[in-house]
């Protein structure tokens, strides 16, 4: 973030920030940043603090890191909670699990989303307000009750399985809940939003009418696609699959209500070390590690970000 | 102690290390219009700020007829400012963009709707009332700006490069109107500008500023006839500016070899010929004359015709009337030419 | 004639990726409301049309108890975010440089890239220990769920107070005080009422995140603060509830009504 090299920068930044102090309404500046850090960062640096502890019985679950006895200050830190999860392949799996169903579902929501957002994007203005808001309703209609929506037609006696039956290609319902297929399924559905609008943003501020244009100049649509609209929505691109990818990583309602015990996600296990096991440590190592193992798709895109911005200056 | 509407007295300003504004005096009257002009960062702006009262002077006062405003906050000062992009409030429609300063200052509704229904007739607005401002024209946001500023009937109107925004057919027109309404409404106009072009034809009096300085006032013609400096030469239209050599008690154009008879002081080291005051003539024979040069440019411009004249290693323009065709038309580029100027169009100054 | 044929062709399959994309979207829940009128405790199998499960919807004390709550946080949290995200707004564009910019981006944008199900276990566990240490919150409930709701709705208000605020024209307010307002009437007269739309947008999506939050509220929540996505998914969970339906449908019909009213508003005022 900041780099203060010496204790000159320090003191310089100390002046600045009393000056700006001064000059400035204090609370009405920093009364949002004392919230954010009270309830965001301090809760964060705990969980860090529970997942080095060593777990014991009792409430709260955990031996106290500092402690001060007549033997004088110690200090009571483990390793042995990260050791746990990273040895027992059952975690890893289900960080795998996670991070393959996120990458899974944002290719899935890209190819799905890319083009309902590109052609509601190019039609006309008084269409494309129409489809717009047809865009939206889905986005602001309940997320639990969507992904109910298909626990509903995906059972058995589900309409998907009478439809089956009735044209004839099954004879008896199949099972089509309780797999990571249907989690997937649940994912690309209630998440897709995220990806269209993001898209739609950027795809609109294009005068898409120059690419029909190109087109009937005889430029190859494939290549017309490729060189031009699809460098132009790379921003769109980006910002779409982060809303669609950090989320899903720790998506627990979908598995919960539309998986079975095929694939275990990161999500349910985090749920389960807590409520049920009430193993306040590693629940909170498996936090700490999900937040690093999320870091890197975060700068992997930002980077990415930063190359395009980069190609267009 | 003088009479004069406004007075900028010794106002200097800095932000940081950059002097924006050094000891500038001016002195404005009633009822003209005034034009400063500059290029970008020449301290033309932050004048304009400091007349307004968005800026404080580090030194020097400003009076209004003969009252100290320099403390004076901005929206207690009988003045009213135009900006460039016309900050029109967005959330308003036109005529609540026109009431708003006649509402702050608590006007009666019968007073307020008088007012705004007069300015709407004098600037043409009628029909607009209801509309949003960003759903109308470019010329039509510049005249609700405008409006907005003069129905609280300002002393003094600063307008901030007034007509930038527009393209360059509404942009005379609008010059035309601005001069018109001025001349209606008797109120002082303030205008800052780049374009030499636009405060020329605007203004009754002007000034060049350079560097936060003040390089020169005078009206149009006097600036544009007699520049006290080659940078304030250049600014305003086609200059050519030579040298002067006194060699003997002879006053010579250095670069032409071309003396100037009858003069009476002596001491000036360059002059401006402007190039509407050269003629050029073929010739078609070689002459004794020592005044010949050749064409290297020529620039048909309709009305007139830009040539480019070589002399001695040296260029010049000279822009010639296109009213006598058959002649200018004959010659062509690498064509030697006889020049020709009035020694009383040679203007003499030190630089 | 071949471009015609390529042109209809391409009619074509724009209409076709449209109809599949929006019939993909919308299917589940039209469903969902057609077999809310289902008079069957058996969702699947159709019986015959009736109002019966919304009028057990709105016999059942659990759901319309927590719908109160829900909406009671919901729009408690919009409020208080709305707030700070507007603060956040304009310390980041509007107030004069602040140093170390970056630092306070990041502060205000992290939670944004949170998965909810960390910032639930990080905030019960702060609960839970100052509690232990300060006695402060004395109990789980719904002012803790709020305090997490507001937390990260924050950010997303704050991303946009201040995408509005970086591209909002300052001379308005210098044209303001020309015009005789005075400095401290200046945010109430010019600033708030320019940037209102994007203020009522950030509110609308905080409340909107807020009524949509299971995870966070269920890490959070005690004792009599059941909102209505912790008591839908523990009647979810495990199987099927036509009242749930009803919900559905419900609901779905209140954010048609919301978008077909916001949709005409905006286009009386393209028209005017």
């Amino acid at each position: 973030m900041i780099k203060l090299n010496s204790n000159l920068m320090i003191h310089q930044y100390f002046c600045l920030m009393i000056r700006y102090l001064k000059k400035q309404n204090f609370w009405f500046v920093f009364t949002p940043y004392f919230w954010l850090v009270l309830f965001f960062f301090i809760p964060l640096a705990l969980i860090f603090k529970i997942s080095i502890s060593v777990s014991e019985w009792g409430m709260p679950p955990y031996r106290d890191l500092f402690s001060l006895s007549e033997d004088g200050f110690k200090i009571d830190s483990t390793l042995s909670n990260y050791l746990f999860i990273f040895s027992d392949p059952f975690y890893i799996r289900s960080y795998l699990n996670s991070l393959s169903l996120a990458f899974t579902s944002t290719i899935l929501c890209l190819v799905i989303g890319y083009p309902i957002a590109f052609y509601v994007a190019k039609s006309q203005a008084n269409i494309r307000i129409i489809l717009l808001v047809l865009l939206i309703i889905p986005f602001w209609t309940s997320f639990l009750l969507r992904v109910y929506a298909w626990k509903v037609l995906l059972q058995g006696s589900g309409i998907i399985n009478s439809i089956l039956i009735h044209l004839g290609f099954i004879t008896e319902p199949i099972s089509m809940l309780h797999n990571h297929y249907a989690v997937i399924l649940g994912v690309v559905y209630t998440y897709l939003p995220f990806m269209i609008l993001p898209l739609y943003g950027y795809l609109v501020k294009f005068d898409l009418n120059l690419i029909d244009a190109a087109n009937d100049l005889g430029a190859k649509p494939v290549n017309t696609f490729l060189k031009v609209i699809l460098p132009l929505s790379l921003p769109g691109i980006i910002a779409g699959s982060m809303l669609v990818f950090i989320p899903v990583v720790g998506e627990f309602v979908i598995p919960e209500m539309l998986g079975g015990s095929d694939k275990l996600y990161f999500g349910k296990i985090i749920w389960d070390e807590f409520f049920v096991n009430r193993d306040w440590p590693v629940a909170s190592a498996l936090a700490m590690s999900g937040i690093v193992i999320l870091v890197f798709p975060i700068v992997i895109f930002q980077l990415m970000y930063a190359k395009y911005n980069f190609k267009n200056e | 102690m003088s009479n004069s509407f406004l007075e900028i007295i010794d106002v200097t300003k800095r932000f940081g290390d950059i002097l924006a504004l050094d000891r500038v005096n001016l002195k404005i009257e009633k009822s003209e219009i005034f034009s400063l002009l500059g290029s970008s960062g020449c301290g033309k702006s932050t004048l304009l700020r400091i007349i307004a009262g968005f800026e404080k002077p580090d030194q020097g006062k400003i009076l209004l007829e003969g009252n100290d405003i320099t403390n004076l906050p901005p929206y207690i000062r009988p003045l009213n400012i135009m900006f460039q992009n016309y900050a029109l409030f967005p959330h308003l429609n036109v005529t609540n963009n026109i009431k708003f300063g006649l509402k702050e200052e608590n006007f009666s509704k019968q007073e307020i709707n008088n007012r705004v229904n007069e300015i709407l007739n004098l600037l043409e607005l009628n029909g607009l009332e209801e509309r949003k401002v960003n759903e109308i024209s470019g010329g039509q946001q510049q005249r609700v700006a405008l409006a907005r500023c003069l129905v609280k009937k300002p002393k003094l109107l600063l307008l901030d490069e007034p007509l930038a925004a527009l393209d360059k057919q509404l942009r005379i027109q609008t010059q035309f109107e601005l001069v018109n309404l001025q001349n209606k409404l008797g109120i002082t106009f303030i205008i800052v500008t780049h374009d030499q072009e636009e405060a020329i034809s605007l203004s009754d009096r002007m000034t060049i500023m350079q560097n936060g300085e003040i390089l020169q006032v005078g009206n149009p013609v006097e600036i544009y006839e007699k520049p006290k400096n080659t940078y304030i030469a250049n600014f305003i239209g086609t200059a050519n500016i030579f040298n002067i050599l006194n060699k003997d008690n002879q006053i010579i154009i250095e670069e032409l070899n071309y003396e100037i008879k009858n003069i009476n002081n002596k001491n000036f080291n360059k002059c401006l010929i402007r190039p509407e005051k050269i003629d050029i003539k073929k010739i078609e024979n070689q002459s004794d004359n020592s005044n010949v040069g050749i064409v290297k440019e020529i620039a048909y411009l309709g009305s007139y015709t830009k040539y480019l004249i070589e002399v001695n290693g040296i260029q010049f323009y000279s822009f010639m009337q296109n009213s006598l065709v058959s002649d200018n038309l004959q010659i062509k580029w690498d064509d030697k030419v006889e020049f020709k100027f009035n020694d009383s169009s040679i203007f003499l100054f030190n630089d | 004639m071949q471009n015609t044929i390529l042109r209809m062709n391409k009619l074509f399959f724009k209409i076709f990726t449209l109809t599949i994309g929006f019939s993909f979207l919308y299917f589940p829940i039209l469903t969902l409301i057609a077999y809310s009128f289902n008079d069957n405790k058996r969702v699947m199998v159709w019986k015959g049309f009736s109002f019966r499960w919304y009028k057990e919807l709105f016999q059942n004390e659990q759901i319309l108890e927590a719908f109160y709550t829900s909406i009671k946080i919901a729009s408690l949290s919009a409020t208080f975010a709305t707030i700070m995200g507007v603060m956040i707004g304009f310390s980041l564009t509007r107030i004069s440089k602040i140093p170390a910019r970056p630092f306070f981006i990041f502060l205000s944008s992290s939670p944004l890239v949170m998965p909810e199900i960390i910032l639930g276990l990080s905030l019960l566990l702060f609960f839970i220990s100052s509690n232990h240490i300060i006695g402060f919150p004395s109990s789980k409930g719904q002012l803790t769920v709020l305090i997490s709701h507001i937390t990260f709705s924050v950010a997303f208000v704050a991303v946009i107070i201040q995408s509005r605020l970086s591209s909002y024209d300052k001379n308005i307010e210098e044209a303001a005080q020309d015009l005789g307002t005075i400095p401290n009437m200046i945010f109430w007269k010019i600033t708030a009422p320019v940037i209102l739309p994007s203020i009522i947008s950030g509110w609308l999506l905080a409340f909107t995140l807020s009524l949509d939050d299971l995870v966070v509220a269920s890490f959070t929540t005690g004792p009599g603060a059941n909102t209505l996505p912790i008591v839908v998914f523990s009647k979810v969970r495990l199987g099927l509830s036509p009242e749930v339906n009803a919900l559905s449908a419900i609901i779905m019909l209140i954010v048609v009504l919301a978008a077909i009213s916001i949709y005409f508003i905006n286009r009386s005022h393209i028209k005017k």
